[in-house]
């Protein structure tokens, strides 16, 4: 079987807010000192596609795809050191934030690409969202643009009898669902599917893994409107916003003064609702 | 003509989500001049369908059999089978926040030649597109979107926005058939979490435990508290994570987007994804150590305080002042 996982590489989420600036020519976040990193969900998507292998007895090739600046290969790397057999990183050119409907074109032609060479992925593994924009469409447009089944929110992948055991995670409980390849699913993180951490010889491995290279005219997609990518949205303002508020906060010489005080206030909110 | 549709799914019903999805839609029908259309995939109750019909122009319900247990592939398909049937003339098709909804969204929009946009907060009209407002950067910058083709499809969070107001006469309904596939993912099975009370989502008081607990035990405390005042139990993703709670207790950009009344974060430092799936709770208390956590920029009152010196007094008071 072939799976195939995409990434996408963003800055650290985890940059604290009093360092969060806006640029805003770029109508986007500054880079200032944060790292570039490979999105949260993503890596889930490349454990889950990791443990869906260990489970089917080896015989699964797993390839990592990503749209991005040439300092995305870092994240690429760093799955093939998680033990991912071979990457692709199609260059991105033009907007540094395409919209889902330009990323999903240049996936699905990558894909393409990558299947008329290899044979058809089995299963596609996109993260739910991204933790910059988040906006979490381009797993939908994509398995429209393929023109594949998809279910969302999934976070284990077992073999089966000819087809694939989904369990996904849904607003009321756990769903179970049977897919038959070829599909395409959305990742979001549970706490077994926690990204491992590359061993010392596997990420020295990582860099005697195929990566190859790919530009839009390779794909036949080196259009103003790819580049552009802003087909079918794009940002029209963005801004930090100012709503911290004034917190008025228990006072008094003692806990139980101060506990009191607190007491009131709940309850005249929750006497309120009624 | 161009109306707006708001698309309802059957076996969720006319629940709150969908009052709040409606209600964008008839301001954003007002806005252009056009009707509301309520498309419901599957078969609903037929007090949905009534009330329905009391917010929108016009009611076009899928009902076939097959649609009554959600299956992605064929939920996508009706969706799109009523958007014709509807008449097709939408500037938007407006969804909640629920997971079917969330997952349709995207592949609705491509189907139909429009734009797609998740979790707009609020939305409106600028003359053929429409502008979406939602969180970006995991909650530290609000970002505006303007989607370029029609029709917009927008999944909504949806309880933020007032309900529909009802009309003098009763919408029209009509019910279609569809032509459905056999869906090749299939939806065998359904472990719905057990869940006391209501839904978060639904929630008027949320009592909130963080990483800050450091461990499972202290939601007990916390449970006496949340049953003090009649709250629900939500934690942070840290919690969560941590197995300390079930994960569908989670509120948060990854969790659930709660809008109550009363939200008390106890323990809880008030990183922004967590502020992300608090931040339409109308008021908001804290209980933390650190009197520099971010969480105190965004409550209205609270307490600098251990929450184990704390809670037990408050629960204790706050019984006293029910009894």
């Amino acid at each position: 079987m072939r799976v195939l996982v995409c990434l996408k590489q963003i800055l650290d989420p985890d940059v604290p807010a009093r360092d969060f600036q806006i640029d805003p020519d770029a109508r986007a976040a500054r880079r200032g000192g944060a790292n570039l990193v490979t999105n949260i969900f993503c890596e889930n998507a490349v454990e889950t596609a990791l443990q869906f292998r260990e489970a089917a007895g080896g015989d699964v090739k797993i390839t990592a795809l990503c749209y991005g600046e040439s300092s995305a290969e870092d994240c690429l790397r760093k799955a093939m050191a998680m033990t991912v057999e071979e990457a692709c990183l199609v260059e991105r050119d033009g907007s540094t934030n395409p919209d889902a409907a330009a990323v999903g074109r240049v996936l699905a032609a990558a894909i393409r690409r990558l299947e008329q060479d290899g044979g058809p992925f089995d299963a596609v593994l996109v993260g739910r969202e991204s933790g910059d924009w988040g906006v979490g469409q381009t797993g939908g447009v994509l398995a429209e643009e393929l023109g594949r089944p998809a279910l969302g929110f999934v976070e284990s992948l077992q073999p089966g009898n000819g087809s694939v055991t989904l369990r996904r995670q849904t607003d009321v409980g756990i769903e179970v669902a049977e897919a038959e390849p070829p599909f395409l699913v959305t990742i979001t993180n549970n706490e077994d599917n926690v990204p491992r951490i590359p061993k010392t010889r596997d990420v020295m491995m990582s860099y005697r893994k195929p990566l190859q290279k790919l530009n839009l005219a390779d794909l036949e997609l080196d259009s103003e409107e790819i580049r552009a990518g802003s087909s079918i949205f794009e940002v029209e303002e963005i801004f930090i916003p100012a709503d911290e508020v004034e917190c008025e906060l228990a006072e008094g010489d003692t806990l139980e003064e101060r506990v009191d005080q607190l007491a009131t206030r709940i309850h005249e909110v929750v006497a309120s609702i009624g | 003509m161009a109306n707006v549709a708001v698309c309802v799914l059957g076996s969720l019903g006319y629940d709150r989500a969908a009052q709040g999805a409606a209600g964008a839609g008839r301001a954003l029908a007002e806005s252009v001049g056009g009707e509301l259309h309520a498309l419901v995939i599957g078969p609903a109750g037929d007090d949905a369908v009534a009330a329905l019909a009391t917010v929108a122009d016009r009611v076009v319900v899928g009902a076939n059999e097959e649609l009554r247990d959600y299956q992605p592939e064929q939920a996508l398909q009706a969706a799109e089978q009523l958007h014709a049937a509807g008449g097709g003339d939408y500037v938007a098709v407006l969804l909640s926040n629920d997971t079917y909804s969330q997952e349709i969204a995207p592949r609705l929009a491509h189907r139909l030649g429009g734009s797609s946009m998740a979790d707009a907060a609020a939305i409106r009209m600028d003359g053929d597109h429409l502008l979406a407002q939602r969180t970006a950067y995991g909650g530290k910058a609000i970002s505006i979107y303007r989607l370029k083709k029609q029709p917009a499809v927008v999944w909504l969070r949806a309880r933020g926005f007032e309900p529909a107001p009802g009309q003098q006469s009763a919408g029209e309904v009509t019910s279609v058939d569809l032509a459905l596939d056999a869906p090749r993912i299939r939806i065998t099975g359904r472990e719905v979490a057990e869940q006391e009370g209501v839904r978060l989502e639904d929630a008027q008081i949320i009592v909130s435990g963080g990483r800050g607990l450091g461990g499972p035990e202290p939601f007990q405390e916390l449970k006496r508290l949340a049953d003090s005042i009649g709250a629900e139990q939500g934690a942070s993703r840290a919690a969560c994570d941590a197995g300390w709670v079930p994960p569908n207790w989670q509120v948060g950009q990854t969790g659930k987007k709660v809008a109550p009344e009363l939200y008390i974060a106890i323990a809880i430092s008030g990183a922004s994804q967590h502020l992300l799936g608090m931040g339409d709770s109308k008021v908001v208390a804290a209980i933390n150590t650190d009197a520099d956590a971010p969480i105190f920029k965004h409550c209205s009152f609270g307490i600098v305080e251990d929450y184990k010196a704390v809670v037990p007094l408050l629960t204790e008071k706050l019984q006293a002042i029910a009894r």
